[in-house]
């Protein structure tokens, strides 16, 4: 598409459009609240018309015909080829193994892929009491790989620490050595507002595979709390297309609910 | 027989001060004039249960009615923040709340767990998460059949659960379609059951579709009729998700003042729902309505 774009591109289109092409091929992805919600709409147009969507509140094989303002919005249900019980959602659907791509938010993230959805600062008087778990710490360890949007990447979302560990990654939950271990492999997909990074196996480390236009290796280096790996075969990300663009503006989030 | 009764009634006859109240509904179905009617009483110390406690919660903590709050997450959707609970967490203003924290499937578990009368539910969850760190009640345990350890959740038995349906017939058998959430094991889990409706429909509706009945009348207590009872949360195929006042919330719930002044003009300014709903006014429901989508009907035969 070659389209002619209108307006500077914002850096959550940017994420949302490269998000939702690396949804290509995908069967079942379950989305989560916010970007997630916004960028399976979009993939479902353009990358993937057969993605299979599921939402936590137990919709399968959503067919929305509008945006969706939420994971239990009532567009989400008209349509749908099943609605089940939150008991079947998460106890078969999810923890049964059902499901292909976790689809997540988070407020930080470690090297290793754990996310932290819950409390910047002190556990007992936090600095940011953030939404906490939700679905997400039963998303990582039972989806077959997770994809996670950051619209800020910086120290503090990308910390050598987390401050709390919502959703372990394979390494932590090894390390930790009890429960049940994980099927999946974990993260393998990190969409922020400066590149894209990615890890292949269970235990493996992010490593930065692509920078946004106008963005640094050094740039990402210095908003990362750790020291970042490379790719060797690095990549500018090709950036939102004008058919991207439209879709995102002008037919999805017409009420700007998600591109604010 | 009849159980249905005003939902002043029902709040006066099963909520008492103390007591831990499930109110259930997963952004569908939440009960939002029984927790006005809450306030209204005036209920305090009340233990509040509910997996995502929206904005319901931040109105019945603003109000003084509850003194912990058991959830799994702390915000509004994709709307945003309650801040009327950030208030009270990060700078336990004006005073703290106590919080005890699960996943979403913990919470569902120690649903299934309450309903069943099971004393714990296994979950796959929590291996190197701090969520058990944060809330000791989230315990590991041997598997008595293999070698390793499973983290399981404690059951939970509120003294009383309300939850919203679309339909029920007076006897308390009630039909839900759409998203249906944790509403049958909330109602299980629970000593006493309290179900609001859209509409009480003939008993002959219900026996029509028999699959759709979610929720036996065995295990409901009382029934309120409350048309529009759920806003500004929605009922699929009655009206729609109030998205607009989803958005404004964030801007009343941030400044205290604002908030109970809003609490004061809406809640303990009606005296009933149906003030409420004069308040709001007839055309605002315009922009709520939705369009008919029927299912189309099932054949149930019958021997000849």
């Amino acid at each position: 598409m070659t389209t002619a774009r209108v307006g500077a591109i914002s850096a959550t289109e940017v994420i949302v459009s490269v998000a939702a092409r690396e949804l290509a091929g995908k069967g079942r992805v379950f989305a989560g609240v916010g970007l997630p919600t916004l960028a399976v709409d979009l993939a479902k147009r353009t990358s993937n018309p057969d993605v299979e969507l599921i939402y936590e509140s137990g919709v399968c094989g959503a067919h929305p015909g509008a945006m969706a303002e939420g994971i239990a919005d009532s567009v989400v249900v008209s349509g749908a080829e099943s609605v089940v019980s939150m008991s079947a959602l998460f106890g078969y659907v999810l923890q049964g193994g059902n499901v292909d791509v976790g689809f997540l938010g988070a407020a930080q993230i470690d090297r290793y892929g754990s996310l932290n959805t819950s409390i910047i600062g002190d556990w007992d008087k936090p600095t940011v009491r953030l939404p906490g778990a939700g679905g997400a710490v039963e998303i990582m360890p039972n989806a077959g790989e997770i994809f996670v949007v950051m619209r800020r990447h910086d120290p503090s979302a990308f910390p050598a620490e987390l401050d709390f560990c919502t959703s372990p990654s394979p390494v932590r939950a090894r390390a930790a050595g009890d429960g049940i271990m994980p099927r999946g492999r974990g993260v393998t997909k990190v969409f922020t507002n400066l590149g894209v990074l990615s890890r292949q196996g269970p235990f493996d480390e992010l490593e930065l595979v692509s920078v946004h236009e106008g963005v640094t290796v050094d740039d990402v280096r210095a908003q990362t709390g750790w020291e970042l790996k490379v790719a060797d075969d690095l990549t500018v990300t090709a950036p939102p297309t004008g058919e991207e663009i439209h879709l995102l503006r002008d037919v999805i989030d017409k009420v700007r609910f998600y591109l604010r | 027989m009849s159980k249905v009764v005003s939902m002043a009634e029902a709040i006066e006859t099963y909520v008492e001060d103390g007591m831990t109240v499930c109110l259930e509904g997963f952004s569908h179905l939440i009960s939002f004039a029984a927790a006005h009617e809450i306030i209204r009483q005036q209920r305090r110390n009340l233990t509040l249960c509910r997996m995502t406690p929206d904005i319901v919660s931040d109105q019945l903590v603003a109000a003084g009615c509850v003194s912990k709050l058991v959830a799994s997450f702390f915000a509004s959707g994709s709307a945003g923040s309650l801040h009327e609970l950030r208030r009270r967490i990060e700078r336990h203003d004006p005073v703290p709340l106590e919080v005890e924290e699960y996943s979403h499937y913990g919470m569902v578990c120690r649903y299934q767990a309450g309903a069943a009368g099971l004393p714990f539910f296994p979950l796959r969850s929590y291996a190197g998460s701090d969520l058990p760190r944060l809330n000791p009640r989230i315990r590991l345990v041997e598997d008595p059949y293999g070698e390793g350890t499973v983290y399981v959740v404690p059951p939970l038995n509120p003294d009383v659960t309300i939850v919203h349906a679309q339909r029920a017939d007076r006897h308390g058998n009630v039909q839900i379609w759409g998203i249906s959430g944790v509403q049958q094991e909330a109602v299980y889990a629970a000593g006493k059951a309290i179900v609001v409706v859209e509409e009480i429909v003939d008993d002959e509706i219900v026996r029509s579709d028999p699959n759709r009945t979610l929720i036996p009348s065995h295990a409901v207590d009382a029934v309120v009729v409350c048309p529009r009872g759920a806003h500004p949360s929605y009922v699929q195929g009655y009206y729609d998700r109030d998205c607009a006042f989803y958005r404004r919330w964030t801007a009343i719930s941030k400044d205290s003042g604002l908030l109970q002044a809003w609490l004061k003009e809406w809640v303990h300014g009606t005296a009933n729902h149906e003030e409420y709903l004069d308040k709001l006014g007839g055309d605002y429901w315009d922009d709520l309505a939705v369009a008919p989508r029927f299912s189309e009907p099932v054949d149930y035969g019958s021997r000849k």
